[in-house]
């Protein structure tokens, strides 16, 4: 429900913003919620409202964008590893460990260092550190399926090993990874707001939330609608998708739900 | 038995040293896709071509890559990470100073997640799908969906800037003489130097950031908790003492808390990586000086030695933090092993 609201924002910003989210108002600047402006304006006399309803674009579009890249990443990998195994199979799980060691936003800063700081810089960081968790799952559904009667059906009728592949095994291997991606989005939109809030993700004027909480910290407690209405909007995308992937997880895994 | 542990052992410890190694090849990888030349960027755009020839072959920039990766190791195992353009100073030197306040910080707010999800946990699962479940739940949901960053400077302006009940940021106050440096975890010094006052100071100092950054480990804890004495719960030898008259409370906290805070560990032992993630931000707003907040000095100062000794130490930590777990693990639940 909060996500397809958050997606339905993100849709039609232009329609919802009540003004493009770069016009300033300087002599206005940092008046409070109003009529006009329901979240008042910021230090340049932006409208916040404005601001947040943009930023949904940002951060909706970074999470489906990374948990994307890194699980096309990952299924491909997985699948190799599963299905080929042996000397491919010892390859590419040690390459997941590896990758495994770093803390996503440490090397996320590591990668926006010696690139440059950019949106897209942090998100390509935070897909190199999720990836491995998905090919690892999707490698242990591979191997729990690849013995199954109708992988064996389908090749005794003669398709080939990337037809049972695409067709037989990768569809009924989605199931954990569903649930992985979304409860994952969640944690990547706070990583890459926080990336943005200490200034090695997005970049001013960029109506991106956590960066707008930085650009309201100074007058948090005075002028406290800068910060905190993009704040609340994360707080509220991130804790529909974390619902989400909980309720995903309840359908898709019936023993889960009831063991409550 | 015995002997598969050993070799479990084994087999986990060697995985560790080879993942230690891969990490070193991808933070020697990374330094050679900066798309400056480091020497020109070193000397300025104006030094010399002889000169910058004359330092690439110093720093061994004109040797193969494989030659280079080997004396980075080589560098690596004497301890030598480079030398911070920041402030001159070996990268080494720096990550000394500043690890022991995260190691100080992160460790508190462990705690802080043991002591407040542990419990919640528990009386969770006792009045399963009543009020107090659903109370918990919201409060390990907020856990995992709160901003970190607004919820620290949220706290720091209510309870410092307006009502003073907390300190500011920092170790200690400035008019606090800092205790003799001794370990470099300023509570831990002033503990053993003795000094109540600074002591007080720096716990007090403590309470805010090891709040902040572990309330995300807090939610994690309480429902891995919940459902671990659940599953334990259902099982026989609950019902048998149970069904021997023992009283409800001792049933749980004497036999099935035991078998259900295993999973807990792990939980709690994984979060660290997301303990060394939060630290960035929370030694950020909280100018806590500790190598989170050097990695953001010299991400903003583009310090590229001293960011990926930061990335490289921080993957170190994490790579021994997990062994510990898994050793840990196997230890106490002879029934899991590596396969």
């Amino acid at each position: 429900m909060i996500v397809a609201l958050f997606a339905l924002v993100a849709l039609l910003a232009p329609w919802i913003a009540l003004q493009s989210p770069l016009t300033q108002d300087l002599a206005h600047r940092l008046t409070g919620p109003s009529p006009a402006h329901p979240f008042g304006l910021d230090s340049l006399g932006r409208d916040v409202f404005s601001r947040v309803v943009y930023g949904a674009r940002i951060s909706v579009v970074s999470g489906v964008l990374v948990v994307a890249t890194a699980s096309a990443f990952g299924i491909t990998a997985g699948t190799v590893a599963g299905w080929v195994g042996g000397w491919w199979d010892e390859a590419l799980m040690r390459l997941t460990d590896m990758f495994l060691a770093f803390p996503s936003l440490i090397l996320a800063m590591a990668i926006s260092a010696i690139l440059r700081p950019s949106l897209t810089n942090a998100l390509l960081a935070i897909a190199v550190t999720s990836w491995p968790t998905y090919a690892r799952l999707i490698r242990a559904q591979v191997l729990s399926l690849r013995s199954r009667d109708y992988i064996d059906a389908a090749r005794a009728q003669g398709a080939t090993d990337i037809v049972i592949i695409v067709r037989h095994l990768i569809p009924n291997a989605l199931a954990p990874l569903l649930v992985q991606a979304t409860l994952n989005i969640g944690g990547i939109i706070l990583t890459s707001a926080g990336l943005s809030f200490i200034g090695f993700g997005a970049q001013p004027p960029t109506p991106e939330w956590g960066l707008m909480v930085s650009e309201g910290r100074t007058f948090l407690m005075d002028q406290w609608w800068v910060a905190t209405f993009p704040a609340l909007a994360i707080l509220l995308l991130v804790l529909g998708f974390n619902l989400l992937g909980d309720g995903v997880r309840d359908v898709l895994d019936p023993r889960l739900r009831k063991m409550g | 038995m015995e002997m598969s542990l050993a070799r479990y052992l084994a087999r986990r410890a060697a995985l560790t040293v080879f993942v230690v190694f891969g990490v070193t090849l991808i933070t020697f990888a990374l330094t050679h896709v900066v798309p400056a030349d480091p020497v020109v960027a070193y000397l300025g755009d104006h030094a010399p071509p002889e000169l910058v020839e004359k330092v690439r072959h110093q720093i061994g920039l004109d040797r193969p890559l494989p030659v280079q990766y080997l004396l980075y190791l080589r560098d690596l195992l004497r301890g030598d990470l480079g030398i911070s353009i920041m402030d001159n100073r070996p990268v080494s030197h720096d990550l000394g100073q500043y690890l022991p306040a995260t190691v100080e910080l992160a460790t508190s707010a462990m705690v802080v997640a043991i002591l407040i999800g542990v419990p919640t946990g528990i009386v969770s699962a006792l009045y399963k799908d009543s009020w107090p479940d659903q109370a918990a739940r919201v409060f390990a949901l907020g856990g995992t969906s709160l901003p970190v960053f607004y919820v620290a400077l949220l706290l720091l302006g209510v309870l410092y800037s307006r009502f003073g009940v907390l300190p500011g940021p920092g170790q200690l106050s400035i008019y606090t003489p800092p205790p003799p440096h001794l370990t470099g975890m300023v509570a831990v010094d002033a503990l053993v130097a003795g000094d109540w006052a600074a002591l007080g100071d720096a716990l007090r100092h403590l309470v805010l950031p090891a709040f902040v950054l572990g309330y995300f480990s807090t939610g994690l804890v309480t429902r891995m908790t919940r459902s671990s004495l659940l599953e334990v719960m259902r099982q026989d030898y609950v019902r048998t003492a149970r069904a021997k008259g023992m009283g409800e409370r001792r049933v749980v906290l004497r036999h099935a808390l035991r078998n259900a805070l295993l999973p807990t560990v792990t939980v709690i032992g994984l979060t660290f990586g997301d303990l060394l993630s939060g630290s960035v931000l929370t030694e950020t707003i909280f100018s806590w000086p500790g190598i989170g907040r050097y990695a953001t000095n010299s991400v903003t100062n583009v310090d590229v030695p001293a960011v990926l000794g930061v990335t490289l130490v921080a993957a170190v930590i994490y790579s021994v933090f997990n062994l510990v777990t898994d050793v840990v693990y196997a230890y106490l639940d002879p029934q899991i092993r590596y396969t």
